[in-house]
């Protein structure tokens, strides 16, 4: 099946290391994503994205390549405060690569896939486990469209 | 941001499964249909429909009526829009991010040129 993924790029006239220190260190990061932000920058490390208007979405590191590569998974259920686990979380993954002075920063998210061991996880909703996560975003959001528009 | 990504989840979790999309398929087709009539045009069993029927219902996607002793179910087509929509505010999320990225490390990076040039003058 085709993977799952949003994916988004956009060319930055500044330096790799720049782009990098922005994407990664926390008085940057508050600057374009949670109003604060607790970040333990190594694999595995806690990572906790707070919005003063919404809560506190956790979050994991889960590779740091400097100044090339950097991901992390977070939560995206509607209960803020909830830990990460197998099937709650999405998977952010950051690439920046050099284009002449300047720099190309890609980030793709997907999620979703990554349900092993939560099969037998009684969250409480009926059909969890059979919930066909393994689904593009892109292609759900255009088969949303497309069904609009044949039911107009 | 964030609840965007959150409202995602839900109708994801109703929308993302092969067998709920066909149902979908059906009641947009004819409009309306009970359990019975959309097993019938499926490979599963009613049974396994009315289970579906009562996800995509808690998602908002479709609406049951109760005509007499049955229920005929259809698609609420301002949720199915909805549901597009915000799996499209994920992406332009995304896009306003990456552009407070670049207005932050164009500056940073303007400075340090700045900064670069000074230095070089009283050297």
């Amino acid at each position: 099946m085709v993977p799952q993924r949003i994916e988004r790029d956009i060319l930055i006239d500044a330096p790799v290391e720049i782009v990098w220190a922005v994407v990664t260190e926390p008085e940057h990061i508050s600057g374009w994503f949670s109003d604060t932000v607790d970040l333990d920058l190594r694999p595995g490390g806690a990572a906790a994205l707070s919005w003063d208007d919404y809560g506190t979405v956790h979050g994991r590191v889960e590779r740091v390549e400097p100044p090339h590569f950097f991901s992390f998974r977070w939560v995206v259920h509607r209960d803020p405060g909830a830990p990460v686990r197998d099937g709650n979380a999405t998977l952010v993954e950051f690439s920046l690569s050099p284009e002449g002075d300047a720099t190309r920063l890609t980030v793709v998210e997907s999620g979703f896939r990554d349900l092993s061991g939560s099969e037998d996880e009684n969250r409480g909703h009926a059909d969890s486990h059979r919930r066909g996560w393994d689904h593009e975003l892109g292609e759900l959001q255009e088969y949303a469209e497309k069904r609009m528009r044949a039911g107009r | 941001m964030t609840p965007a990504i959150a409202e995602v989840d839900e109708l994801w979790a109703a929308v993302g499964d092969p067998t709920r999309r066909r149902v979908l398929d059906v009641l947009l087709d004819r409009g309306e249909a009970t359990a019975t009539v959309v097993a019938g045009e499926l490979p599963v069993t009613r049974q396994a429909v009315a289970k579906h029927l009562a996800v995509l219902d808690r998602a908002g996607l479709v609406e049951g009526r109760r005509r007499g002793r049955e229920v005929r179910y259809a698609v609420r087509p301002e949720q199915l829009d909805a549901a597009a929509r915000s799996m499209a505010e994920v992406a332009a999320a995304w896009d306003t991010r990456l552009h407070a990225i670049k207005r932050i490390a164009e500056a940073a990076a303007a400075a340090q040129r700045q900064q670069d040039r000074t230095r070089k003058e009283t050297r």
